[in-house]
């Protein structure tokens, strides 16, 4: 499903974070927004996911079914937001409980145990979120993601508060995941960027611009070995450096 | 090995200095009773004292009962209703301008000396400390449960029953201690202004007839029982929160990530 934002526009505090902005999504494609922080993101993002609750908004979003977009977005955040009381299959769960009355079917447990298996956290089903590490806590967010099974995933800046090797390993597991799903993903890191993403977008200037698609070849993830990946990089660093003079 | 003697050591510490006292000032056991003198009363009337330590047991524990639905409850609908809390958060905090204790004979007046009174005088003393627990807990719940609860479609309701409250109960948690600290000063004060049974009708009927061993007897009940439900509810406090770490318990307020 092909999903279009258009003219929209975002005030925060009688202050204009940006206005007149125009977003595609194709279906079945990573997009990827890069930009500096504070340039209005996380605000572009939550707007798709109706939870930027303190802005005034206005804009229309077009999804090719005709549908409405709202509540058939998936939202991964920064911190994973695994509630503490749940244990880690009651948290990929969350969504059938907090719809259903706390009482998921059976073939919801079933897929929401498979999903954590794929994340590679299979035998833990009934640990609290307390018990793991930063990185094995976002794979439980990003099972809970994918439980939610919905036509758009937006995923704000989900691997940075992991180390590197972490932030590589889950990139390359949400790539396998994900692939071919309509994913938005916001991201500070160029490299994560071209990684990940069949289209990237740069979000910078005042007033604030999207700049034409990037468009990495060759299969996602990509190696960061890859020469072509990093040339791509460093041109990227450089259009960010020249926004941000 | 040492945490049970500690509270061994700390204790007989105590009794020694108390009975050093008594010997050095000569004091006649209608003033100050020595501790052996008090546990030989202890035992002599321990069916009188059991008698109305079960009484003041009852008020204590169906004040906090009360005491506990009812702030919470109110905690609740100051939460879910945002026009209730314009109207009633004034009148909350002006009530607890009124000292519990001047109520008291009013209450006496109105619900009479039965234990009535002394229930209502727990649950008042408990009620604003709960709300007030409860109601900052309910309000502080880390907004990104609340944004992620609502992109999974959730209603008002399983909001406030499935995010807000789980996550306010170690909040709750201290306002339960408190309570539990605080519920037998409101039913001992109620068994002093009126009452024909109790551990406060005791202890103050004992004083007057310069009984003061028997008055440090059930000081000593009341003691015991008031530990023990101060540990009684941080157990089951800790169990309801078994995701709160033990170095934070006291402190935090279930904004642990």
């Amino acid at each position: 499903m092909d999903i279009e934002l258009r003219q929209a526009s975002l005030h925060w505090q009688q202050h204009c974070v940006f206005s007149d902005l125009n977003l595609a999504l194709p279906s079945g494609q990573w997009t990827c927004i890069l930009g500096q922080s504070g340039v209005g993101k996380s605000s572009l993002l939550q707007l798709l996911c109706g939870i930027a609750d303190e802005a005034s908004i206005s804009g229309e979003i077009h999804c090719s079914d005709g549908l409405p977009l709202s509540s058939r977005v998936a939202w991964m955040a920064q911190r994973d937001l695994l509630l503490p009381w749940l244990s880690l299959l009651d948290n990929v769960l969350l969504g059938a409980r907090l719809q259903q009355g706390r009482r998921p079917s059976s073939e919801q447990r079933e897929l929401a145990r498979y999903l954590l298996q794929q994340v590679g956290l299979g035998d833990r089903a009934t640990a609290l979120p307390a018990q793991l590490s930063g990185g094995q806590r976002q794979r439980v967010a990003l099972a809970r993601t994918l439980f939610q099974d919905q036509p758009l995933v937006c995923m704000d800046e989900p691997f940075s508060a992991l180390d590197a090797i972490n932030r590589l390993k889950l990139q390359d597991l949400a790539a396998e995941l994900l692939a071919d799903r309509t994913v938005l993903m916001i991201t500070h890191d160029p490299l994560e960027a071209l990684r990940l993403s069949d289209r990237v977008l740069v979000l910078q200037g005042s007033p604030v611009r999207l700049s034409d698609p990037i468009v990495p070849i060759g299969s996602t993830p990509r190696p960061v070995t890859d020469p072509a990946l990093l040339e791509l990089q460093a041109q990227l660093l450089q259009l960010l450096m020249e926004g941000a003079a | 090995m040492m945490q049970v003697l500690r509270p061994l050591i700390i204790t007989t510490g105590l009794l020694l200095i108390w009975q050093l006292i008594v010997w050095l000032t000569d004091a006649p056991t209608f003033i100050l009773p020595g501790p052996l003198r008090v546990l030989e009363t202890l035992f002599s009337q321990f069916p009188l004292l059991m008698k109305h330590a079960g009484v003041t047991l009852i008020e204590i524990l169906l004040g906090l009962m009360l005491g506990v639905l009812l702030g919470l409850a109110s905690a609740l609908s100051l939460v879910t209703w945002g026009s209730l809390r314009r109207w009633l958060l004034p009148v909350l905090v002006v009530s607890q301008a009124i000292p519990v204790f001047a109520l008291a004979p009013v209450l006496m007046l109105w619900l009479g000396y039965g234990m009535a009174s002394k229930v209502a005088m727990a649950t008042l003393i408990i009620y604003f400390p709960v709300t007030a627990a409860c109601f900052d807990g309910l309000r502080q719940t880390p907004i990104g449960y609340l944004q992620l609860a609502r992109t999974l479609g959730a209603s008002r309701r399983a909001q406030l029953l499935q995010i807000r409250l789980p996550a306010a109960l170690p909040a709750l948690g201290s306002g339960l201690r408190v309570a539990a600290s605080v519920a037998p000063i409101g039913a001992i004060v109620g068994e002093w202004v009126g009452s024909s049974s109790g551990l406060g009708y005791l202890m103050l009927n004992a004083n007057a007839r310069m009984q003061v061993d028997l008055m440090f007897a059930a000081l000593l009940v009341l003691a015991v029982m008031a530990l023990g439900l101060y540990f009684s509810v941080n157990l089951i406090a800790r169990r309801l929160t078994p995701w709160v770490s033990e170095s934070t318990s006291s402190t935090s307020r279930g904004d642990s990530r």
